[in-house]
Formats: C-alpha cells, structure tokens, sequence
C-alpha cells in the first residue's frame, strides 16, 4: 500500500477512479437531470451553452435533448456493475478451475489448460454477439457472456501460483499432519494466490468495461433504456460529421477509466513480488 | 514434425467440434428456433410445415448430429435473410476481413518492434517513458472510440482519406490503424520487457567480446533470442484481431465478415451465424498451428513433440 501511494501516476489512476466510483454509486445525486428525460426542442445543444429552452447542458445534450453529463454520470453505474459482476464470475470460475489444475495436476490440469488456451485463441466476441443475439440483451446476459468468456486468465495463473507454493515445507507439513486437501487449499494455499489474483482481476475489471462497451456499441450490449458509455458512442457515431460532442465525451470517460485502472493495475503488479513464473503470467496481462 | 501436426490437427477438431456445441446448444437455449425461421404473418401450419422441414421436432442429438454431418461436407444450410447457401456467402467476404488484419498486425509490427527495442535499449530516458506511455495509451483505447476520432480528424476535418466505402488501398488506412492500435501496444511492450532480460546475458557479452558491431550484437544475436514472446503475443493477437475486425468494421462501415457477423446475429439468421462462427474458429486454430511452425524454424532449439 505504501507504494501504492507514492507512485505518481498510481495516485493519478487512483483519484480517477474515486470519481467514478462516487458517479456509480450515488448518480441520483450528482446527475443535473434524468438521464432519460428527452428535451426535443433543445436538442444538438453544444457543451457550455443554454438550449433553446434556456436549460445549461454542460457537456451538451444529443440527438434527443437529453443530458450527456447525466448520461455519462449513469453511465458510470452501468460499467461498474458489469465490470465488477463479470470479474467476480470469472475470478471464482478460474481460481476454481486453476486450484483443481494446480493441485489435483494430471489429466484435470491438461484439460483445463488446454481449454484456457482454446479460451485465449478464440476470438470470444463471435460467441458473445451470438449468445447476446439470441437471448436477448440485458444485463445479466451480458455479465454471464463476459464473465463466463474471461476466466482462463485467472486459471493460469492460480495454476502457476498453487504449484510454486504446493512444494513448500509449511504446505508439507500440514500435508504430512493429515489436514484434509480442501483445508489446505483454503488455509495455504489460497492466501498465497491472492495476491496475484488482485492484480488479475484489476486488469480484468478494465477488459469487462471494454468488451461491455464494444458490444453495446454494436447494439447488443445493455438494453438501449440504459445509459451506457457503448451506447452513447454508437448513437454519437451516426453524427460525427457535424456534432462531435456526442460520441467526444463517452469515449473519453471510457478511455480515462481503463486508463486508471491499468495505471493502479501496473503499480500492484510492481509492488507485488510473485515467483518468476507467475510473473511471466502476470506480464502477458 | 508430422506426428505433432497431426495431434495438433485432431486437437483443433475437438476445439471445433466445442464450439459447434456451444453455438447449438445457444441456439436451442432460445425456445424454440421454429419460431426464429417463421415470419410474423406465418400460420399454424406453415410453423408445423417448417418445423418438420428442417428436422426441429426430431431430438436433439439426432439434430446435433445431422448439423455436424452436414458441417463436415461444408454445408451450413440456407442463410434466411439471403436465401442462399451460407458458405460462399462467408468464403466471399473473409478477403476483405484477412486483407484488413494483415494490414492491421503489420502496422503493429513495423511500429512496436522498433519502439520496444529503443526503449529497452535506452531504458529510463525519454525515449523509453513517452514510447511506454503510449504504449498504456494504447491499450487503453476503446478501439471504437479511436476509429471515431480518427475519422474525426482526417476524414472530416483534414479530407484526406475516405470515410466510408470507396475501393483501393486508401479505404484500408484508417480500419487497419483503429484495429492495429492495441497489438501494436502490446507487442510493444512485450518486445521491451522480452528484449531486457536478453540484453544481460552471456552470448551478448561474447558478441561484443568477438568485436561485433553493436547494431548487429542487438539485430542478430538479441532480437533473435526474444523473438519467441513476440511470436507467441502475436498468435495470440491474430484471435483478438478476427475479432475486433468485428467492432472496427462496424465504425467503418467496412464489408468483412465481422459485419456479416453483426449482421446476421441481428437478423437472427441462425445458419448464417453458425457458418461465421465456425469458419472464423477454423481459420484461426489453423493459424495458431502455422505459428508453433513459425516458432521452429526461428529456434532450432525448440523441438516440437
């Protein structure tokens, strides 16, 4: 932690995403208006100008009149949640899969490694496009879809971790008092891992918020009634010619998040001081 | 070299034959996919017509089976929406897709082995901060959102290349760059961190001792030795580029078989997207295959077995 917070560009990543983090959490309250609320007389209103119906739009309001700061603010709350929800699936789905690869090793460790790799070399946005194509869009598709499509990473490296840690004395010892496997998976051996974890899944959450976007952007992400940064960019895209505060201002907020994230990602990778061999996992990320 | 191909081969068919599963089983989790073929204004009978037709009310592993007997002689059935076989309808638009990311990865390659090599070989100076900065920068860019901005600037703005439609090499520049972007920053960053653990060893030494010229010590002996990262990133990046053609085609109204994709998924015309999928998932298992061969013939330490 302490490094954590010397590091300038950490700090940097860190103080942005307290705001987006306070944006997803209380959006009612910081938003001027609702993001949904159409003004037609008042739409095309440029950033820091009065509409035509005397409203201030700070960051200016789209093709409907509505607000694109409250937009970006709900839009916020849209790519945490998935984010979080899909890095939690694919975090407990991997760190199943590589614990039972790393301890139990033999055929269960071929098997899973061979479908992380399958994982990694297919491009999982055809699938997802598809499985959101015909279930429909929602939210909980879309958690499911990336989650689901995202845990080979976190296999990899539980697997590389648990077999650094598995040969060392104080897991011996508890092996040769008689403790029960899934007792020392979770007392030794999981402790141990998570440290890496963290690091995975700080990257993880980022690549959520990217593949959310981009299948929203291709209008089979979260259901248009939503507010989404995706969204905003595929309706802003159609005006790019003449209004480019429309699609301008999503992708930036996108673009500063996955930034800041990967900047407080880069810093825990650094500080942490895994085995070789998980490092080599950890800098593929 | 034979034995481990033909293992590698019967491993991408069982890949393949996941895959298909996978799209079936999606298919099926729908509800009924009768009713995905009928047209609004269908009657009861044309349904029961229909779903006799194309073999809905058999069960399902007998229809998972005639699927995959009919995939294996390269039959995905008739695309709804354009009423012909699916197949060539794919085959005719991968050129387009392949020409793209081609054009994509080499961008990538021309920029990020230079920028990874001076950074790595003038670790901490300016050249080696700002070069990983925008590296981040990079891979931080929701490729959309470049492919906005880039038509932006220079086909709106500046009017020196096309923005949509138009043929020649001028319609490859801007998609080829918004989709070379991201491997670019990664390759990048991979040739930096694989080329500073080389720069230390022995034989580096041993170059110099010899009286090498510095360029050829970094050229033959150090840039040879970290080629198997980046080969292995790159592999790696040809799945991620299939698939962000799909995005990038979709900024740039760009004809490939992302588009097709997109397309077909939105009109929900199931054969059209099985044929995709599945053709994308061929080309790529084989080109993962190429790179382990491309991986022996740059070591000859490396034995495939």
């Amino acid at each position: 932690m302490r490094t954590l917070r010397a590091s300038g560009s950490a700090r940097l990543g860190a103080a942005i995403l307290v705001v987006v983090g306070v944006c997803a959490a209380l959006p009612h309250l910081l938003a001027p208006t609702d993001p949904n609320e159409q003004r037609l007389l008042a739409r095309f209103t440029p950033p820091f100008t009065r509409g035509a119906d005397g409203t201030l739009a700070v960051l200016g309001t789209d093709q409907l009149g509505r607000d694109i700061l409250s937009r970006l603010i709900y839009g916020a709350r849209t790519s945490s949640v998935i984010g979080f929800a899909a890095v939690l699936l694919a975090g407990f789905t991997g760190t199943a899969l590589g614990l039972l690869a790393g301890v139990r090793g033999g055929l269960s460790d071929h098997t899973v490694m061979r479908l992380a790799d399958m994982q990694l070399a297919f491009p999982f946005i055809l699938l997802a496009i598809t499985v959101i194509g015909i279930l429909g869009p929602s939210i909980r598709n879309l958690v499911l879809v990336v989650g689901l499509s995202n845990w080979a990473a976190y296999a990899r490296v539980v697997r590389a971790e648990t077999l650094a840690v598995r040969e060392r004395p104080y897991v011996e010892a508890a092996r040769s008092l008689g403790l029960p496997v899934p007792r020392i998976v979770i007392r030794y051996i999981l402790p141990n891992v998570s440290a890496s974890l963290l690091v995975v899944a700080t990257f993880g959450i980022a690549g959520a918020i990217l593949t959310e976007a981009g299948l929203s952007f291709l209008g089979l992400g979260v259901p248009v009634t939503i507010p989404s940064w995706g969204g905003m960019l595929a309706e802003g895209r159609q005006y790019v010619d003449t209004r480019y505060w429309l699609a301008l201002f999503p992708g930036a907020a996108l673009f500063m998040t996955v930034m800041a994230i990967n900047l407080v990602g880069d810093t825990l990778r650094d500080t942490l001081d895994p085995y070789v061999q998980v490092r080599r996992s950890l800098e593929q990320l | 070299m034979i034995g481990y191909l033909c293992k590698r081969l019967a491993w991408a068919l069982v890949v393949l034959l996941g895959i298909s599963g996978i799209v079936f089983v999606v298919v099926h989790l729908s509800g009924d996919p009768a009713a995905l073929y009928m047209s609004p204004e269908g009657t009861k009978e044309d349904y029961e017509l229909l779903r006799s037709a194309m073999g809905f009310d058999r069960p399902l592993p007998e229809q998972y089976g005639l699927f995959l007997w009919r995939a294996a002689r390269g039959d995905f059935g008739r695309s709804l929406r354009h009423q012909q076989p699916t197949l060539p309808l794919v085959l005719a638009r991968f050129p387009a897709t392949l020409a793209l990311t081609l054009a994509a990865m080499l961008l990538a390659l021309l920029l990020a082995l230079p920028l990874g090599l001076l950074s790595a070989l003038r670790r901490n100076s300016v050249v080696d901060t700002g070069g990983m900065m925008f590296a981040l920068a990079g891979q931080c860019m929701p490729t959309f959102w470049l492919g906005i901005l880039l038509i932006l600037v220079f086909a709106v703005q500046l009017r020196w290349l096309p923005v949509y439609g138009g043929d020649g090499p001028a319609t490859l520049v801007l998609p080829a760059v918004t989709l070379g972007v991201w491997a670019m920053a990664r390759t990048a960053r991979i040739t930096r961190s694989s080329m500073l653990d080389v720069l230390h060893q022995d034989f580096l030494r041993t170059a110099r001792a010899k009286g090498v010229g510095e360029w050829a010590v970094v050229l033959r002996h150090a840039l040879r030795n970290c080629a198997i990262p980046i080969v292995t990133a790159l592999g790696l990046e040809l799945g991620n580029l299939l698939g962000g053609a799909v995005i990038t085609e979709a900024v740039f109204a760009y004809p490939g078989i992302g588009r097709l994709a997109v397309e077909a998924v939105v009109n929900k015309d199931v054969p059209l997207i099985q044929a995709v999928v599945l053709t994308v998932a061929s080309a790529v298992l084989l080109l993962n295959i190429l790179i382990d061969v491309v991986y022996v013939l740059l070591d000859p330490r490396i034995r495939l077995a």
